[in-house]
């Protein structure tokens, strides 16, 4: 193994500093290329028929109209992409069933939400493709439709899939019915635990479906040749499995499938999945010619993410002395109209932080008429605390203890059972509560109409596969390239733990995002994975490419390999070695590279395990007005443990970015629809996401508790400061108005109605 | 149909395009003149992504008709840096950390540097009310407040 373990005594130079990032000139010139930015000789656009009705039967689809109308090109519906078998593929977290995915791609039996893609047409101008699918003739039996998830869990409510058996209970049920799956955590002895329980307090609470709300909507170029060979240009977080899915999609050979990593506009999970992109490649296959399709906002909203409402009962147990000894909770979340809301992932986190020994989490993923649920930031986790960490919360002030106190006393660390089996492994908690145990806002003195709300969270964080090559160029400035799409920083992450690793300073550094055809695979950036997982492949080849160095000082010295070692980016004689030979430079040797054996170049792959959970705490200072409800964020500290920050600006950004998600997943934005199952917010005025003028100031605290599994010691640091806002908000609410709020948003007219009431 | 002639300033070069009467500035910007800096968030005046000045005033260029382009001056996020010289907000944008994606960031320069040559003084409130039209989902808006100060503290020379 190449990889070295962290040492902790080592003073980094470049590393957790904090320099332009490679990318960042195009970005701030408006050069850099975007999804919808590419345009390709004889382009042709694509648009998509999307269902007016919430749920229907698909009867008939007549597209003659649209075919004979001058400028249109091609046009494809469900019948054009092969069928796939019924059945999940994956881990269990994550799997996924390509009978389901195709028919998101574009329907068949059925239209199961409004929105839902039917057809596609790709013509020589947008008002001429806009003008053909006005020519389509869909006709729809329309059904009985549900949206609400308690709803759809009733017997007899409107069946999306008439065969679907809930997965997970045994014996298996006899009837069918909107829930896919049941799952189940269990650990220890609720009966006893709660026995042992001085207060216990039960409570249910709701979580409205939010959007990733990524301001790039999604958007593609695909260019398939008469020869087999396609090539797409696709703003997504992961270009192999974009490819990977539109091939399975489409029945193609991946290798025939090219996929060029587009920069991308935002994700937070949601663009981890295909939309357009099948579409896009089956309507160049029929054209013969290049095909962009954009989607509009509200597509966007009405046909991609969000991540799922949910409708959850939580129940808990705590001593005097402030131990938890039982917690009890069920989930139900939407998945939306397939299959797969991060359910499990809800009750695997809902305890994750605290060391409980009797405890059960029940999740149930329920299919409803909403789009289908796609990956947001920490999926699952933040949907599970907002009722474990307010029911925690309603906890510590009746046994009188601080919810720092309380939390901090059942805090898990690095021996600590999980509910699902393994013990967690790393410490980094604990130091997150105290960080805020000690900052000086926290004492602040509140006034009228203030509260001060605590919560914490966790997620899990990845690692996985990925792959990396350097190169070494003639005048010793180096080329790092990975498959890893840069949502945020991490071409920059990357060439300062190459500059580190080679002992060269960062702008000797070029560090690229390489094409499918041009790297080894890369999983998706997301999970928080890529400054881990993509950082050891980096790490990796600069190690190899030292060894290299090494080999090539000592042939030019005509000593042995052991005789040199590697420092601040020179080939050095050991110390104590009788000869007497200048340090080499890494543009030394790469300048004689010819000489001792041809171009300097390595590459690492690598399927990185040891990654370290991410551990959040933070609090929140609010006002709230009487008059109106509106709730007035005056405070944030959020500590957040990131093992070692790589770039320390964006390390930090990314808290803020998730606390500011969080504040509008806690008090603006849902879901909201109308009797018919007609989205009635699709557009950013009325799905209204946090605003600069919202905000404070965000005050982060990074807690550095390094992973020893990682050359420099990196946490993913992307996603768990998304998981405690809603609840600690709600807690703040709390605390200025005496009134518990259960449901999300907070939003002023429901503040209102709960102070009046 | 018949399209308009339109004659117009794009970034200080006489420019001449021609638009359907319905099309929006925006799309003749990226579709039409290949000047795809300029970015669409939503198409409906709510994101900011795509502002522009269009005879120095801040508009949403998915809400300006093309054809009122006629004879009137357009400044683009192509347009504001001089060379290789990148102008203050840009470079503070850069030293500040302040974009993560990106996609919002030309919205915002475009959105401050309109705030500076009318304020060059602002306070954080005011400049949180100013960019409260430009949407950002990553920053959290923190740093990009950060970078509009300092670069105002620059251009004053404080």
């Amino acid at each position: 193994m190449l990889t070295k373990t962290m040492d902790p005594a080592k003073v980094l130079k470049v590393v957790g500093t904090s320099p332009v990032r490679p990318d960042g000139v195009p970005k701030v010139t408006g050069q850099a290329v975007y999804g919808a930015d590419t345009i390709l000789p004889g382009m042709i656009w694509g648009k998509i028929l999307r269902s007016p009705h919430a749920h229907a039967r698909i009867k008939s689809i007549d597209t003659s109209k649209a075919a004979a109308l001058p400028g249109v090109k091609a046009i494809v519906t469900g019948a054009d992409l092969p069928d796939h078998k019924f059945e999940y593929v994956g881990p269990e977290r994550v799997a996924v069933n390509y009978w389901h995915m195709t028919r998101n791609i574009l329907a068949r039996e059925k239209v199961l939400y409004e929105g839902h893609a039917i057809a596609a047409v790709a013509a020589t101008t947008p008002a001429i493709a806009q003008q053909a699918l006005d020519l389509i003739h869909v006709d729809y039996e329309i059904l009985p439709h549900v949206i609400d998830v308690d709803e759809a869990m009733k017997p007899g409510a409107p069946l999306l899939f008439e065969d679907m058996i809930t997965r997970g209970i045994e014996p298996a049920p006899t009837t069918p019915s909107n829930i896919a799956k049941r799952l189940e955590f269990s650990v220890g002895d609720l009966a006893k635990g709660f026995a042992e329980a001085d207060e216990v307090v039960e409570m249910s609470f709701t979580t409205a479906a939010v959007h990733q709300g990524y301001i790039e909507p999604h958007s593609c170029v695909a260019r398939y040749g008469a020869d087999g060979q396609c090539e797409l240009w696709s703003a997504s977080q992961g270009h192999f499995v974009v490819r990977a899915y539109t091939a399975k999609l489409l029945g193609m050979d991946i290798g025939s499938l090219l996929v060029h990593p587009a920069e991308i506009g935002g994700g937070f999970g949601g663009k981890t999945v295909v939309y357009v992109e099948p579409v896009a490649v089956a309507l160049s296959k029929k054209s013969g010619l290049p095909v962009k399709i954009m989607m509009s906002r509200e597509d966007v909203l009405k046909a991609t993410g969000p991540t799922s409402g949910a409708s959850m009962t939580v129940k808990i147990g705590v001593t005097k002395a402030g131990k938890i000894v039982a917690a009890d909770s069920t989930f139900k979340f939407q998945a939306g109209a397939f299959p797969g809301s991060p359910v499990m992932n809800g009750a695997m986190c809902a305890y994750a932080c605290y060391d409980i020994p009797n405890s059960r989490a029940v999740g149930y993923d329920v299919v409803s008429n909403r789009p289908k649920s796609a990956a947001y930031r920490a999926p699952g986790s933040p949907i599970s605390a907002f009722g474990v960490e307010s029911v925690l919360d309603i906890l510590a002030k009746k046994i009188g203890m601080d919810p720092l106190e309380l939390r901090y006393k059942n805090a898990v660390s690095a021996g600590s059972p999980t509910a699902w089996g393994p013990k967690h492994a790393h410490d980094g908690f604990k130091e997150t509560i105290e960080a805020l145990m000690k900052h000086p806002s926290y004492k602040i003195p509140l006034g009228k109409n203030q509260g001060r709300g605590v919560a914490s969270g966790f997620w899990f964080n990845g690692g996985g596969e990925s792959a990396a090559t350097l190169h070494v160029n003639e005048d010793g400035s180096v080329v790092v390239a990975t498959g890893s799409m840069d949502v945020g920083g991490s071409r920059a992450s990357m060439a300062l733990m190459a500059a580190e690793t080679l002992g060269i300073p960062y702008d000797k550094v070029r560090s690229t995002v390489a094409d499918t055809a041009s790297i080894g695979y890369n999983h998706v950036t997301g999970g928080s994975r890529v400054t881990y997982a993509t950082g050891i492949a980096v790490v990796q080849a600069c190690n190899t490419v030292i060894e290299d160095m090494r080999g090539r000082a000592a042939l030019t010295w005509d000593v042995s390999i052991d005789d040199v070692i590697w420092e601040d980016g020179h080939a050095k004689l050991v110390a104590g070695h009788a000869g007497d030979h200048a340090p080499l430079s890494l543009a030394a040797i790469a300048a004689k590279r010819a000489v001792t054996g041809g171009p300097i170049v390595a590459e690492a792959a690598v399927n990185a395990g040891g990654m370290a959970p991410g551990f959040s705490t933070q609090f929140y200072d609010v006002e709230v007005d009487p008059e109106t409800g509106h709730t007035k964020i005056l405070r944030v500290v959020a500590a957040q443990d990131v093992g070692r920050a790589i770039h320390h600006d964006y390390c930090e950004g990314q808290i803020q970015g998730g606390v500011v998600q969080g504040i509008g997943w806690a008090l603006n934005e849902e879901y909201v629809y109308d009797k018919e199952g007609h989205l009635s917010n699709a557009g950013f005025l009325d799905y209204r996401i946090p605003v600069a003028s919202d905000l404070p100031h965000i005050d982060v605290v990074m807690v550095e508790v390094p992973n020893p599994n990682h050359p420099f010691g990196a946490k993913g640091v992307g996603e768990v400061n998304i998981v405690p806002p809603m609840a600690a908000i709600a807690n703040a609410i709390e605390q200025a108005t005496g009134k518990r709020m259960t449901s999300l948003p907070m939003s002023p007219p429901k503040v209102l109605a709960a102070i009046d009431g | 149909m018949s399209k308009h002639h339109i004659t117009t300033t794009i970034n200080n070069n006489p420019v001449e395009f021609l638009c359907e009467p319905h099309q929006p500035l925006l799309d003749v910007l990226r579709d039409e003149l290949g000047m795809t800096g300029t970015k669409e968030g939503c198409g409906t005046g709510d994101c900011g992504s795509c502002s522009v000045t269009l005879d120095g005033r801040l508009v949403c260029s998915c809400l300006v008709l093309a054809v009122e382009a006629e004879g009137k001056t357009i400044q683009t996020i192509e347009g504001m840096a001089q060379g290789d010289h990148l102008h203050v907000l840009q470079r503070k944008f850069l030293e500040h950390a302040a974009l993560q994606c990106g996609i919002c960031t030309p919205g915002f320069l475009i959105a401050a540097r309109a705030l500076l040559e009318r304020n060059a003084n602002p306070t954080e409130e005011e400049v949180r009310f100013w960019l409260a039209g430009n949407l950002c989902r990553c920053t959290g808006y923190q740093k990009i407040i950060e970078a509009v100060l300092d670069a105002a503290k620059e251009i004053r020379g404080a």
